[in-house]
């Protein structure tokens, strides 16, 4: 029987997967552009990670400080990201990101708001001025919404609870996709010009993160599988503030907001303890007194920012050590304390779901008491290697945006960037994989025996003789990853993981589910092992090959930066079922950027 | 409560059918009805359906029936259960079952295709959109809401009358229309919809949907009844609804 026949099959010009901000307003331009548009989700639409964003956008509208412009913003970014982004790509960022915030007032979002009415910007770490376009610390629901409800009149196709496993390819190029049905467990063929990847990060390789089930690095590992370039893969970033107590709960973000709007991190000596972790590189622009550190809220002008408001590497770092220097807080993190800094009437304001998260989840009154906090794996900034302008990855036909994608971000992503990034490069994925479509030339044809092979793979586990449960295997690389590619690292360590890996490896081959195909989260979790696997695997073999320390990269016997790979990607590809590493130079930044990163605060 | 043993009453079936199944398991401190359900998947039933994303109350996939409550399985601690009694956990009702706790939404996501569209006025004369705050407060309420659904559960309008659901948008969409209306930027006019298509009529302000909002949206008082004003002076006030038009609409009106 011809596979035509056999499996459900749709035939696009552009295909996105995933429905997250990036994916959505790609599938959004791509329809603007003319061509049939599907946008294929894991969850229902609008449940996607972005969803949980909290704090804002990051955008130089210079709405509350008329002095911020795209320079200023473009600056912060590769500063945050210890200059080892993509500077291509954090021009096109800073530059276009205020546009993207516009429009999406265009089409309906209400953000809060100036006295003098316009789009109101609250501080974040690592940017000179207060520049996130915000609602309360619910901004990522504002943005999904408003691209969902702008979406649904745009005559794009939308399969939901629709899980793409496979890439398809015709020779070189990227021709469509194959995946199944959550709902029924039947396989689905896309046939398409075109394919953009939007799935997000890889945070649940790791036991204690934010991320949702979703994160599972799906299109890190289909665009690997595919031939595509990896790059930066050793830089995570750990958020210092995820909630600590109770365990059910550790992990869940707390935003950054909350030192934005004033909160401060203190020790269990009642110390702000941030004045003692200023690195050389920020000493510059960072306050070494409290009273600047306060009075920077208010004033930028004369003061410098506080050292609450470093770039998240930093702060992560910092809390990690005082922990181990026996000076956390009782379930091992440390205070975030704004109840005692702002009236409780701002709090609430200000941070809504924070209070109502802390007072539901914790018991815990933030107006009343400081909040305990560590570190909780948030985000990669490694990912698919792209063309900056295009976000075309190395692959014809494969383009991918947002956290997927690497290069914006560098070493370090600051807050407030990604949800511009999604905005930003969503819309040129859209824009170009509907050029790449348009101007694609013969037929699109999909290989029958390739599918088959698929098809097989994804049904193995229930012809699994193994009894190996895919819940352990998760919880146990969870562990791995937590324990030896967390946030401090070791060249030790990091084989030991890879041995894991390796093992995990071994035993995702005995793996074998219960039941039927229908609605099946254990079978669903066993395919998504494999993207697990394969990203932790890439990240583990990055993270040694880096021997120094930068942004969200430490090692402890590298502990400095060394100037030499300050110049390169770690670069990953797969070739021949194995993965290969390579040091590759870093795009050459023009001289006048130059300078702009130079300037001193 | 670090280890103490629960009874779980967990429905599992399909849309044939189905049943209360139990499960006994230890909890630890701090666990809501959502680690219990993963903790059965992971230890005893492994193909357990249930939909989850953030488990932080903030993307409203985890809804369920909880002793009979519709709540998010997130936002619900086991501590506030009297200890030593079962929990039944049951898929939401109003929707048709797919397997266990997962149910058919997508009458939602129809209804939301009917809705048109935000339609903003021009821009100011220096380019820009001057909204201010007290304007877009009410309708920033709305904004909160994170599409759980348990409103449209527990409407008796359509959860005991399947025929009602074609007539009949449901306080999500209320709500959602209340949002566009009171847009202080939107120009279109959908009271038509709001009395006709959407149903609005068949509302008879009971308040259960203000009941189980997680978000805590005042749906009843701040939406629904300001949109039944609306529709009645649009429909019998000529002079207010010129006036509205010449006006173009504020959050102050209604």
């Amino acid at each position: 029987m011809a596979t035509a026949e056999r499996y459900e099959t749709h035939e696009y010009d552009v295909i996105v997967v995933g429905a997250g901000g990036a994916g959505l307003r790609a599938a959004i331009e791509a329809s603007a552009q003319g061509v049939k548009t599907a946008l294929i989700c894991k969850s229902l639409l609008g449940k996607a990670h972005t969803v949980m964003a909290e704090g804002g956008i990051a955008a130089a509208l210079g709405n509350v400080y008329p002095e911020d412009n795209w320079k200023v913003h473009f600056r912060d970014t590769m500063r945050g990201g210890k200059l080892l982004n993509n500077w291509r790509m954090a021009q096109i960022h800073a530059q276009e990101a205020p546009d993207r915030v516009l429009e999406l007032e265009e089409w309906g979002a209400l953000f809060d708001r100036t006295k003098d009415g316009l789009i109101l910007q609250r501080d974040f770490g690592g940017h000179r001025y207060a520049r996130l376009a915000h609602v309360g610390d619910r901004t990522g629901l504002e943005m999904i919404r408003t691209l969902q409800h702008h979406a649904v009149h745009k005559g794009i196709d939308v399969y939901m609870e629709c899980t793409i496993q496979r890439l398809l390819k015709d020779g070189g190029r990227v021709c469509g996709a194959f995946g199944y049905w959550r709902e029924s467990g039947r396989f689905i063929v896309f046939k398409s010009k075109a394919v953009v990847l939007a799935t997000g990060g890889v945070g649940k390789a790791w036991k204690i993160t934010s991320n949702s089930w979703e994160y599972t690095g799906d299109g890190i590992a289909l665009g690997l599988d595919a031939g595509a370039d990896l790059i930066d893969m050793e830089m995570v970033q750990f958020h210092p503030t995820g909630m600590v107590w109770p365990p059910s709960v550790r992990g869940i973000l707390v935003t950054e907001g909350v030192r934005g709007d004033g909160g401060t991190l203190k020790n269990s000596e009642g110390k702000r303890f941030m004045f003692n972790y200023i690195p050389e590189f920020f000493k510059a622009e960072t306050a070494e007194t409290e009273e600047e550190a306060d009075a920077w809220y208010e004033d930028k002008k004369n003061n410098r920012r506080t050292p609450d408001l470093l770039p998240r590497d930093e702060v992560a770092r910092a809390i990690n050590a005082e922990v181990k220097a026996g000076r956390g807080s009782p379930h091992g993190g440390v205070f975030l304390d704004i109840a005692s800094r702002r009236p409780a009437e701002y709090i609430k304001r200000r941070l809504p779901s924070m209070y109502h998260q802390f007072m539901e989840l914790a018991g815990v009154d933030i107006t009343k008491e400081p909040m305990e906090v560590g570190p909780t794996c948030h985000y990669i900034m490694g990912g698919l290697r792209v063309d900056a302008d295009s976000t075309a990855t190395t692959v014809p036909g494969l383009f991918a945006a947002g956290e997927v994608a690497a290069g914006l971000h560098g070493a370090n992503r600051l807050g407030g960037n990604s949800l511009s990034d999604l905005l930003v490069f969503g819309r040129r994925a859209g824009l170009y994989a509907a050029q790449y479509a348009k101007s694609f030339e013969g037929t699109l044809s999909v290989d029958n025996d390739q599918i088959e092979a698929h098809a097989q793979e994804l049904l193995a586990p229930f012809n699994g003789k193994g009894s190996e449960n895919p819940y352990s295997i998760h919880a146990d690389l969870q562990e791995c990853m937590q324990n030896l590619v967390g946030i401090i690292r070791t060249e030790a360590e990091l084989k030991r993981a890879l041995d894991e890996i390796a093992r995990l490896k071994e035993r995702l081959a005995r793996v074998s589910v219960q039941g039927h195909r229908q609605y099946n989260p254990g079978w669903h979790l066993a395919l998504d092992l494999h993207n697990l696997l394969a990203v932790s695997e890439a990240c583990t073999l990055s993270a040694l090959e880096r021997k120094e320390s930068r942004g969200g990269h430490t090692r402890d016997d590298y502990p400095k930066p060394d100037p030499q790979l300050a110049k390169v990607n770690i670069v990953i590809r797969k070739r021949n079922g194995a993965l290969t590493l390579a040091r590759e130079p870093l795009p050459e930044m023009p001289e006048d950027l130059k300078k702009l990163v130079e300037e001193q605060h | 409560m670090g280890g103490t043993e629960v009874t779980m009453r967990v429905w599992r079936g399909d849309s044939t059918g189905g049943a209360f199944q139990e499960y006994r398991l230890p909890v630890e401190e701090g666990w809501v009805v959502l680690d219990v359900i993963h903790a059965i998947q992971a230890t005893q039933a492994n193909d357990l359906a249930v939909r989850w994303n953030c488990k932080a109350g903030k993307c409203g996939s985890c809804s369920a029936e909880i002793n009979g409550k519709p709540r998010l399985m997130c936002m619900t601690r086991m501590s506030s259960f009297p200890a030593g009694e079962p929990i039944t956990v049951a898929p939401m009702k109003t929707f048709p079952v797919i397997r266990d706790l997962v149910t058919d939404v997508s009458f939602n996501y129809q209804k939301a295709k009917t809705i048109p569209p935000f339609k903003p006025k021009p821009k100011e004369a220096d380019g820009t959109r001057r909204m201010f705050q007290e304007d877009i407060d009410r309708v920033q309420e709305f904004h909160k809401c994170i599409e759980c659904f348990l409103c449209q559960n527990v409407c008796h309008v359509i959860r005991d009358h399947e025929e009602n659901k074609e007539h009949f948008a449901g306080p999500r969409f209320f709500i959602r229309l209340a949002a566009l209306e009171m847009h202080p930027l939107d120009t279109e006019d959908r009271t038509a919809l709001i009395k006709e298509q959407a149903g609005l009529g068949f509302c008879n302000i009971t308040k259960c949907c203000t009941e189980v909002c997680p978000e805590h949206i005042h749906i009843t008082d701040n939406g629904i009844i300001p949109l039944k004003e609306r529709v009645v002076d649009n429909y019998y006030d000529p002079v207010l609804r010129l006036l509205r038009r010449l006006k173009g609409k504020s959050a102050s009106h209604s």
